[in-house]
This record gives C-alpha cells, sequence and structure tokens, in this order.
C-alpha cells in the first residue's frame, strides 16, 4: 500500500456525506432530544452527518467524486460535498 | 445442488444459515470466505446478518465491494438465486442488486422480536411457497427501508415488494412497522424476481424449537429457483 508521508506536498480532500434532506434523520433526532434535556431549548431539528478526510498525492476534485461515488456515499440516501482543504 | 454461505469479518448468522439449509432443509452448503473470487460449483448464494466490516461507513458498504460480491452479482445476472438477510439485506441493496437502502430505525432502537408479514407476490420462488402470514424474528438496529418514490412506484408495477410487516391478521399499520419502513415494506425482489432481501431471519424460523418454521417456506426458494 502507497504510503504518503507527512510533507508539504501532501494534498487533503474533506468530504461532507449527509443523509438527503427528505429523509428522517434519526440519530439527529436522538441528539436534538438529548440536548433539549441538558437545557439547550432553543434546539430545533438536528442532522448528523459524516466527515471523511483523504490524504493524497494530488488533489483532483474528478477522482474524489469518483471515490464518493463508488465507495464513500450512498446516491440512493446520501449527498456529498467535496473541498481540497490547503 | 448446493449453497454458498458467504462469510464477511463480522458476519454472525452464517452457522445459523448452514444449519437451517443443511440440517432443517436439506440442501447442501459451504461457507465462502469474502477474499474468494469465484462461485464455481454453486448454484445458490446465501449472504447472511451480522455486522460485516463492523458496519463501517454504511451498513453493507464494505462488504458489498468485496471480492466475493463481485461474483454475486455476476452470478444474480445470470439468474441465479441470492437470498440476503438482515446484513445480508443491507449489502445486496448497496451492491445495487436491489433497490432501496437501509436506514437506523425510526425509533432509534435495536429491534429483536418475532414479527408478521404478509406475502406480497407470488411471482417468484421466494414468495411462492411462503405462508400468506408469515410469522418470523427480526433483529436490528438499522432496517429502516427507504427508497425514492418514484422507484417504489415502479417496484410496485412490477410486483417486487415482496414482504410487508402487519398485525396477526394480515394488515400493514403503523404499530406493526417495527423501524419506520417506508409502506411497511420487509422485503425486496430484484426486477428478474431470482434476488431476495429482506430484514427478517428465515435461517432462525425453521424448526419448532426455535419458536416457529416459518422460514422454511422462503427457505424453500434455493430449491425452487435451482429446479428451474
Amino acid at each position: 500500500m502507497a504510503r504518503i508521508s507527512q510533507t508539504i506536498d501532501v494534498a487533503r480532500a474533506q468530504i461532507l456525506v449527509t443523509l438527503k434532506p427528505s429523509l428522517l434523520d434519526s440519530a439527529g433526532r436522538t441528539v436534538a432530544s438529548s440536548l433539549q434535556n441538558l437545557g439547550f431549548t432553543e434546539v430545533g431539528e438536528v442532522r448528523v452527518g459524516k466527515l471523511i478526510e483523504i490524504e493524497l498525492a494530488e488533489f483532483s476534485e474528478a477522482r474524489v467524486k469518483e471515490m464518493c461515488e463508488k465507495l464513500l456515499a450512498n446516491p440512493v440516501i446520501e449527498r456529498f460535498e467535496i473541498k481540497e482543504i490547503v | 445442488m448446493k449453497v454458498a454461505v458467504l462469510r464477511f469479518p463480522g458476519s454472525n448468522c452464517d452457522q445459523d444459515a448452514f444449519f437451517a439449509l443443511t440440517e432443517d432443509m436439506g440442501i447442501d452448503a459451504a461457507y465462502v470466505w469474502h477474499e474468494e473470487t469465484s462461485l464455481k460449483g454453486f448454484d445458490g448464494v446465501f449472504v447472511p446478518g451480522g455486522f460485516s466490516y463492523g458496519d463501517y461507513l454504511r451498513c453493507g458498504a464494505m462488504a458489498s465491494r468485496s471480492n466475493v460480491m463481485q461474483e454475486v452479482v455476476r452470478f444474480a445476472a445470470d439468474g441465479g438465486p441470492v437470498l440476503g438477510a438482515c446484513n445480508g439485506f443491507q449489502i445486496l441493496c448497496e451492491a445495487g442488486l436491489l433497490p432501496g437502502a437501509l436506514l437506523l430505525n425510526e425509533q432509534q432502537k435495536f429491534v429483536c422480536q418475532d414479527v408478521f408479514l404478509k406475502t406480497e407476490t407470488r411471482r417468484s420462488p421466494w414468495t411462492s411457497e411462503a405462508a400468506d402470514i408469515v410469522r418470523i424474528p427480526i433483529a436490528h438496529g438499522e432496517g429502516r427501508y427507504v427508497v425514492e418514490p418514484e422507484d417504489l412506484k415502479r417496484m410496485e408495477d412490477r410486483a417486487q415488494i415482496a414482504f410487508r410487516y402487519v398485525n396477526a391478521s394480515g394488515t400493514v399499520d403503523a404499530e406493526s412497522n417495527p423501524n419506520g419502513s417506508v409502506d411497511g415494506i420487509a422485503g425486496v425482489l430484484n426486477e428478474a424476481g431470482n434476488v431476495l432481501g429482506l430484514m427478517p431471519h428465515p435461517e432462525r424460523a425453521t424448526r419448532t424449537m426455535l419458536g416457529g418454521t416459518d422460514g422454511k417456506g422462503i427457505l424453500k426458494g434455493f430449491e425452487l429457483v435451482m429446479a428451474k
């Protein structure tokens, strides 16, 4: 397996995966109820997503998009956003 | 006639499946490790429940990309019978063999209980021998079936809804839906009818001592498809 050294040359991609807004987020609902129990009465709906960071030899949005489509996100239930971290 | 019982790191219903098939159904079976690249010599595939790859990323996501699942996709395309129960259902959806996906239960709890299912179609060997009302155990935390409305319509038109959660008298109602699945859907077929995925465990309902035998009608599908 290729190892990427922790040098200044390393590129990083950050991917935010979230459940489609039309779908009920059970985990988010539990977190909302917990926050309200802690006294944060201003809390309304909460939605929980996933943040994935990937080290890359070089950043290519097209390649990262392919990774999302092939494994990191499920288009049936999720949406994703890609960012390059500099 | 031989069924491949797949094994992933984290599978935990593989032995139940093997036992039910060989001891209670009289069907020959063998375990197949996820790294295998061939299903040669097998006439059916059982994708068992459990927590494959620790359910990392999404339930079934990693397993669906394994070596053996790529073979299962080819096997299914050739009309081979494939059954996925619980995590196996999640894996088949993630592999694109079945429409939709499974999410965290609506009530945020792991549910482990017997449920009633209504057999919704008879067009597939997987459902042709099942009882009208099937009593069967479920045990899952992520069994809420979701699918896009337009896909659901198409599935209904093509009789791809195999089973719905119902009450004891066979009516779909909110109280009998254990996880918030859309339209009470518990199991679905692919378009061709040779692939079935369901959240309940037919392999845990094959003898009276286990609480019931209604799972046998579903497992019989292996024989029926293979005989075709």
